[in-house]
């Protein structure tokens, strides 16, 4: 079965994106395919490369980044909830799907547009937080 | 056409335990994620909501969430599923829609 997943919590507000990152795991785990993660409004904390922390200190970006490498799964950052909150987003970035470097490996950003595109493809549309 | 209802609030923060409730149509599921497996425990505030509810529609609670606030030990009301994620997404496949109370 596909589905389709959003997140819309900062890892650092609430277990929201903690609880969707095993759910994925899990689906994928399963024999499920996931179309599109979608980190929609402080979601797309779950995305920033947090160049400033620990290599050994948990981090939910690299968790992500690490599941898309594996299973090549496609992860988007809102780019309007990005630029709301002051991530420098290049006017480019959209067409080019190009992350900034402040973005994690394994994600990139893209408009609502790939959240429909997700919801018509998926069986199963489920969200988290908020 | 079921729902699978996903309720993450403690029912002590939020009423939107108390609305999903209200608004769950016989056949769906309730599962309580997060902060909202406060609720599954017996003589929680939401118990006789609950209870009165579970004649009508499943109520599930998330085993891991249960234990990492230190209920693994703990029974949950009568009539509470105790599921892990790969039931989680059983349910959200089972159910033609999954919808988020926040």
């Amino acid at each position: 079965m596909k589905f389709a997943i959003q997140v819309n919590s900062s890892p650092y507000q609430s277990q929201a994106s903690a609880t969707a990152y095993q759910f994925v795991e899990t689906a994928l785990r399963k024999g499920h395919q996931v179309v599109r993660v979608f980190f929609y409004h402080e979601g797309i904390y779950n995305g920033l490369h947090d160049a400033a922390s620990a290599d050994d200190d948990w981090s939910i970006a690299r968790c992500w980044s690490a599941l898309a490498k594996d299973h090549d799964i496609d992860l988007v950052l809102c780019i309007s909830a990005a630029q709301q909150r002051g991530l420098p987003v290049a006017e480019t970035a959209g067409h080019t799907g190009k992350a900034e470097s402040n973005v994690a490996e394994g994600f990139h950003l893209a408009g609502l547009g790939q959240w429909v595109d997700a919801i018509i493809t998926a069986d199963r549309v489920v969200s988290f937080g908020g | 056409m079921s729902v699978l209802h996903i309720v993450n609030r403690s029912p002590c923060e939020s009423r939107s335990l108390e609305l999903c409730l209200a608004r769950a149509a016989a056949g769906d599921t309730v599962l309580l994620i997060e902060n909202a497996v406060y609720a599954a425990m017996r003589d929680s505030i939401a118990a006789r909501q609950i209870e009165t509810a579970l004649g009508r529609i499943a109520v599930c609670v998330l085993e891991p969430d249960l234990a990492a606030r230190g209920f693994a030990a703990a029974a949950p009301l009568e009539g509470i599923a105790r599921i892990d994620y790969a039931g989680f997404v059983e349910l959200s496949v089972a159910h033609r829609a999954a919808l988020s109370w926040c």
